[in-house]
């Protein structure tokens, strides 16, 4: 009996490294390709992106090589990345104008009506709760036109706000802080209220402390969601000095997969950090969704 | 099992004729309450509101008149075209089939992973980190990963000519969904998984205990206790997948461009190539028949779980 046991907690271990593995390769690779040269990337993967612009004297294997560990590790890309072109900092430092404000603003702006949700409860509040839920499951195939109108009447296509503002009011946030803070026991509350304590002074001296760890998860959350964003800024912000590089690097074009990848890796250290950092509350800010309903 | 929570527990107030005082002065509380909570919604609201609610009316609106010049009112002219319409009809047979085979498998394969990950295992934390990583890695690298992967001379048919078969240009065969199909799980089955954990985490230990006293097998178990508590997680999982699936189009236009071969037209590239050409009509009205087809089952789904689980909640 026992011994069987601890057979299949192996076969199950083993399991899981595999996919494990599969599901963090594209990861490694990302990472580990970013430090090879571009002439061993010709040689590993030029079959598919030959862009045969080093004048045919290099060598390019028949077969694709899925390599992960570089020859020779070298930090050429990323010299030219940061140092020798400095578009692409800049792109990176629109991403971070637009997502930083979008994640502070949307969680501050959520928090406020979450407390109103949990606070009070009726059939018309139930109702617009049900309803911000619909229009967070509305797939962006059917917000892209909206979005696009909207922006247009109020002159904002093609600035930043054009991506802010619908991005601050974006219902997510809503839903997952209420799910947090119905858990939030009534007694907490009355106490204060007992003490004399206004509405407001309720929110952010009891509710507000008890949501911090909800907080930081959901603006996670919220985070990554926007960091990798492409199609809006491609409708909303069609002015390419604007545009983050999010958008940038999902057009790079394949001649360039040694840069790609150094960019890619770039980019992902500020999500790798949040992850490093707040895995716990990410994992928890995930679980919290749990349900549609109430 | 209901926690306490932070709304006012609801006490029906017993009428009485003798305190209308009483009641005078209650009703002004509670309008000072809806007010209050007006103040606290109101941003939210408003936003909501000028950012997705009234635009979308607009789209309603343009998706029943002649063109947006020509206001004339010609009903469901504009969706009888659509529903004509060739290119639309393929990107809406595409993107069902699509999702039809991918959402269940999202579901059943996050489940099994999460069920796995419940064994007493080392690194177990680890892994549950490594099946989020997914989330973090931007476009550009999945797409050129994939690529080396599915292209014809790619690392997939390398693996597949071990076992003898005939190398397949993927993107542009019969099997490009497949390419799809598993870019979707690997990009939302840790989300999933991470949400069936927390689910299983909270199934009343005591049931499963009894349960085990009784002698009850693992499948038994399963089917009896665990999944009637999933099924709330269940549903939920559905959705997102669903949600998600749409959002996997994004990648495969990165991958195909606009007019890609066969199967892989779906849905996003057909309002992608509509919204070039600007034709407000036919957006509109896909738009609004998406809107649609969405409520319509996510209330199905919303039935389906109400019947399953009705013992089990409340």
């Amino acid at each position: 009996m026992r011994k069987k046991r601890y057979f299949s907690r192996t076969v199950i271990f083993i399991l899981c490294a595999f996919f494990a593995f599969v599901f963090l390769m594209p990861t490694v690779l990302t990472i580990t390709n970013s430090f090879m040269t571009q002439s061993e990337l010709n040689a590993n993967y030029g079959v598919i992106f030959n862009s045969g612009s080093q004048g045919g004297t290099s060598y390019i294997s028949e077969k694709v090589n899925l390599k992960f560990i570089p020859d020779k590790v070298s930090f050429g890309q990323y010299k030219t990345v940061l140092f020798m072109s400095p578009d692409y900092l800049l792109k990176f430092w629109n991403s971070v104008i637009l997502v930083v404000p979008i994640v502070i603003f949307q969680v501050a702006v959520a928090s406020i009506a979450a407390y109103s949700f949990t606070r009070w409860r009726g059939k018309m509040r139930a109702f617009i709760f049900f309803f911000y839920v619909i229009l967070m499951l509305m797939p962006y195939q059917v917000t892209l036109v909206p979005n696009y109108l909207v922006s247009d009447w109020l002159g904002i296509l093609n600035t930043r706000w054009a991506i802010i503002l619908p991005g601050i009011f974006a219902p997510f946030s809503v839903f997952l802080l209420t799910k947090f803070m119905r858990r939030i026991p009534y007694s907490l509350i009355e106490a204060a209220k007992i003490d004399g304590a206004g509405e407001w002074q309720v929110f952010t001296k009891v509710c507000m402390p008890q949501c911090r760890a909800a907080l930081y998860s959901i603006a996670i959350l919220v985070f990554i969601d926007y960091w990798n964003m492409v199609e809006q800024p491609l409708v909303l912000l069609p002015d390419a000095e604007k545009q983050p590089l999010s958008v940038y690097l999902s057009t790079i074009n394949s001649g360039e997969v040694g840069l790609a990848f150094a960019i890619a890796t770039i980019y992902m250290v500020p999500t790798l950090l949040l992850f490093l950092h707040g895995e716990e509350y990410l994992v928890e800010g995930i679980a919290t969704q749990g349900s549609v309903k109430g | 099992m209901k926690a306490p929570t932070l709304a006012r527990p609801r006490v029906k107030a017993r009428k009485s004729v003798m305190d209308s005082e009483r009641s005078r002065e209650h009703r002004r509380m509670k309008r000072a309450d809806f007010l209050q909570s007006m103040c606290f919604m109101g941003p939210s609201f408003l936003g909501v509101l000028v950012f997705f609610i009234v635009p979308f009316l607009v789209v309603v609106y343009y998706s029943v008149i002649r063109s947006p010049m020509n206001r004339e009112f010609v009903f469901l002219d504009n969706f009888t075209a659509l529903l004509n319409n060739s290119a639309f009809l393929t990107a809406a047979k595409n993107t069902l089939t699509f999702s039809v085979v991918a959402v269940p498998l999202a579901v059943i394969l996050a489940l099994a992973l999460a069920l796995l990950l419940e064994a007493r295992i080392p690194l177990k934390s680890q892994f549950r980190t490594f099946f989020l990583s997914p989330m973090m890695v931007p476009v550009a690298s999945i797409v050129l990963i994939w690529q080396v992967l599915f292209n014809a001379n790619g690392v997939i048919n390398d693996f597949l000519g071990l076992v003898g078969t005939d190398r397949i240009d993927w993107l542009r065969s019969d099997y490009g969904q497949i390419v799809v199909l598993t870019l979707f799980l690997w990009k939302n089955l840790g989300y999933n998984m991470i949400l069936f954990m927390s689910a299983l985490a909270n199934i009343p230990k005591e049931l499963l205990e009894v349960a085990d006293v009784e002698g009850a097998s693992e499948t038994y178990k399963f089917f009896a206790i665990k999944l009637r508590y999933l099924s709330p997680t269940v549903l939920f999982v559905t959705i997102l997948s669903l949600i998600n699936s749409f959002k996997v189009f994004r990648e495969v236009y990165l991958l195909t461009g606009g007019y890609p071969y066969g199967e892989l037209y779906m849905l996003h590239h057909f309002m992608h190539n509509t919204f070039e050409s600007l034709d407000y009509q036919k957006l509109s009205a896909a738009a609004v028949i998406m809107a649609i087809a969405m409520v319509i089952i996510i209330a199905v789904l919303f039935k389906v779980e109400d019947w399953f689980g009705k013992d089990v909640e409340g």
